[in-house]
């Protein structure tokens, strides 16, 4: 088949789709069993509201409050409730802490179960054949793919998500940030990092205080 | 690993460069937005439990994934909901295809001379 045709193939799967897309909201919509106003509510929250913003704010209380941090790793469902990021979809949320000997990586194997109220909806390549195949098999390869080299002597934990259970990395504070506040901690930590595929970088290149 | 898997993962970085803020794209089409937010409203209200759709979609991503399948995460999703509200009952096949052709021709009336290629991103990636 020629690239062309690859393409107008394409291009037809996606006009198909977006057809029984508008159908099927229609049929639904006509029947009474949902109503436009909920479907625009949602898409607008995970559009606008919920997204990696909460996990960072999470991940920056954790940092400043020991406590929070206990609470956070024992019970993630209820101590992230407990900032108002709920999520609908009945999973719990279970926090991985990184430290100097473990590094989590986070990956749901066969479709794309991801923290919704924490991360928002997961990147293109969370949701990848590539990703999802190799993360398990040989995590280390895929996280320097990432541009993260991890240490031989320091241990790589995948977690494998699924509809009743939701991973979140808890990243390392890097050296240099104790003294920032909270806002400027959010700043700093990416989704990637509460993913795994990434570390949370100090604000000073080499982690001395200025 | 063959190739184009190579060649995909070896993409993941360009993604990684998509800004981190709330409201950043998602969506590559409006119409995966829609299926998105129907699927999750229709959960949010009750009419299923989310692991119901979960479970179907894992099933419906893994036999597209063995056929080799060139369709979209979408796509598939889209599957997904329309199989799970028939299997359930809500709506039947006969009329949703009735609605698919109503909804056709009411497309061709309004938009006679629109672009398909407009409707969604042009460089998505088959497969991912």
């Amino acid at each position: 088949m020629t690239q062309t045709e690859d393409r107008d193939d394409h291009i037809d799967a996606e006009v198909d789709a977006a057809l029984r897309a508008k159908a099927l909201e229609s049929l639904l919509i006509e029947k009474g069993l949902i109503s436009t106003d909920l479907i625009d509510e949602v898409v607008r929250q995970y559009e606008e509201d919920i997204g990696p913003l909460n996990g960072a704010r999470v991940v920056a209380r954790a940092w400043q409050d020991s406590s929070y941090r206990e609470w956070l790793l024992k019970d993630g469902t209820a101590a992230i409730a407990d900032m108002g990021y709920i999520g609908r979809q009945g999973a719990d949320m279970v926090v991985l802490e990184n430290t100097p000997t473990v590094h989590n990586l986070v990956v749901c194997t066969l479709c794309s179960c991801y923290p919704w109220p924490v991360l928002g909806l997961p990147p293109n390549w969370y949701k990848s054949f590539a990703y999802r195949s190799r993360a398990v098999r040989e995590p280390r390869t895929v996280l320097r793919e990432f541009g993260l080299e991890i240490a031989e002597s320091v241990e790589v934990r995948v977690w494998d998500s699924n509809s009743e259970v939701r991973y979140m990395v808890l990243p390392e504070q890097p050296a240099g940030c104790e003294a920032l506040s909270e806002e400027a901690l959010v700043s700093l930590i990416s989704r990637d990092a509460m993913i795994g595929v990434a570390k949370v970088e100090s604000p000073n290149p080499d982690g001395v205080e200025q | 690993m063959n190739e184009s898997t190579d060649r995909r993962i070896s993409a993941m970085n360009d993604d990684l460069a998509l800004p981190r803020k709330n409201g950043e794209l998602v969506f590559e089409a409006p119409w995966q937005a829609r299926a998105f937010g129907l699927a999750v409203a229709l959960n949010e209200q009750g009419t299923y439990p989310w692991s119901d759709f979960s479970v179907e979609l894992t099933r419906e991503i893994a036999t597209a994934e063995e056929a080799n399948e060139p369709s979209t995460y979408y796509q598939r999703w889209l599957a997904t909901l329309e199989n799970l509200v028939i299997a359930r009952g809500l709506i039947t096949r006969a009329e949703f295809e009735a609605m698919i052709r109503q909804e056709a021709l009411h497309d061709d009336h309004d938009h006679h001379d629109h672009d398909h290629h407009d409707q969604h991103s042009s460089d998505q990636s088959p497969g991912i």
